[in-house]
C-alpha cells in the first residue's frame, strides 16, 4: 500500500459496467512527511475519501479485495483515510 | 503489452522443466527500450515485429505451465500510428 | 489505472487465439497535463475506444482479461473506459 493525496476526479460515461457507481480519484503518491512524489495513479474510492485528503491506496490485484471492488476491473482502490503518520 | 522486435535467440541446455521445447527469443522494446527474454507462443523469428505480454499473465499464453513473466502474444503486421 | 491517449492502432494475423476479434490500441501514457509519459503500450479494447480518445487503462491481468472477457489469457493491459472530463483539485 502507499500513502497518497487525492488531486482530482475522471469522469468517464463509456465504461466498463463493472465500474457504473465507482467514483475515480486521482492520487498523488507522497512521502511519509506529506511531501509529492513523482507521478499519479488513478484509484476507485471506497472510504468516502474527499478532495486533498490523505489517504491509503493498494495496488494490483489486492485492490479486488477492498470492499465492493470483488471481480471489478479495478488495479488500485482507496482504502483507508489517513489520520496520521508518526515516525520513529 | 507492449511492442518489441526480435534481435536475437537464446539458448539454454541447462533449465526448468517448464521451459523445455519452449523457443527463447531476445526482444528489443521499441523503440528503444531494454532486450528481455521472452518466450514464443506465436511462432516469431527474427527481425519480426511482436508485442509482448508481460507479468504474471504471460504464463497463459501456454496449454502447460511455464515459468515466464514475458511471452510473445502476437506477430505485428503493422503499427498505424496516426497521433 | 492510467490516462492515456489512443495513438494508433497495431494489426496482427498471428496472434493468440483470445486476442481476436479485439481492437489492439496503441496507447501513450499521458501526466496530468495531457503530456506523454513513458513508452507507448499495446491494449486490448474493452469500450470500442479509437484514435485520438482519452482513455482509462488498466494495466492488471485479472482486470484486463475480464474486460474483454478471456480469463486466463495473456492480456496486462485494456482500455476500460473513455474519459469525458479531467478536474483536478
Amino acid at each position: 500500500m502507499i500513502l497518497a493525496r487525492i488531486i482530482g476526479t475522471v469522469v468517464a460515461t463509456r465504461k466498463d459496467s463493472r465500474l457504473e457507481g465507482k467514483k475515480l480519484l486521482i492520487c498523488r503518491p507522497v512521502d511519509p512527511d506529506g511531501n509529492d512524489d513523482k507521478g499519479y495513479l488513478i484509484a476507485v474510492d471506497t472510504v468516502h475519501a474527499g478532495y486533498r485528503e490523505k489517504v491509503l491506496v493498494v495496488q494490483g490485484s489486492s485492490a479486488r479485495m477492498a470492499s465492493g471492488c470483488k471481480d471489478t476491473p479495478v488495479d488500485a482502490a482507496i482504502v483507508g483515510i489517513v489520520d496520521a503518520v508518526s515516525q520513529d | 503489452m507492449y511492442l518489441g522486435k526480435v534481435i536475437g535467440t537464446v539458448v539454454c541446455s541447462v533449465k526448468d522443466p517448464g521451459l523445455h521445447s519452449q523457443k527463447l527469443l531476445l526482444v528489443r522494446r521499441l523503440p528503444d527500450g531494454p532486450a528481455v527474454v521472452a518466450v514464443d507462443a506465436v511462432g516469431a523469428g527474427a527481425g519480426e515485429t511482436v508485442y509482448v505480454c508481460r507479468g504474471r499473465e504471460a504464463a497463459f499464453a501456454f496449454k502447460q505451465e511455464v515459468p515466464t513473466e514475458a511471452a510473445i502474444v502476437a506477430i505485428v503486421d503493422d503499427v498505424q500510428r496516426t497521433l | 489505472m492510467i490516462i492515456a491517449r489512443v495513438v494508433g492502432n497495431v494489426i496482427a494475423t498471428q496472434k493468440q487465439e483470445t486476442h481476436e476479434g479485439k481492437k489492439i490500441l496503441l496507447l501513450q501514457p499521458l501526466d496530468l497535463d495531457d503530456n506523454p509519459a513513458g513508452d507507448v503500450i499495446v491494449a486490448l479494447d474493452a469500450v470500442d475506444a479509437g484514435v485520438g480518445d482519452r482513455v482509462l487503462a488498466v494495466m492488471e491481468g485479472f482486470s484486463a482479461m475480464t474486460s474483454v472477457g478471456h480469463i486466463e489469457s495473456p492480456i496486462d493491459a485494456a482500455v476500460i473506459g473513455v474519459i469525458d472530463l479531467v478536474e483536478l483539485a
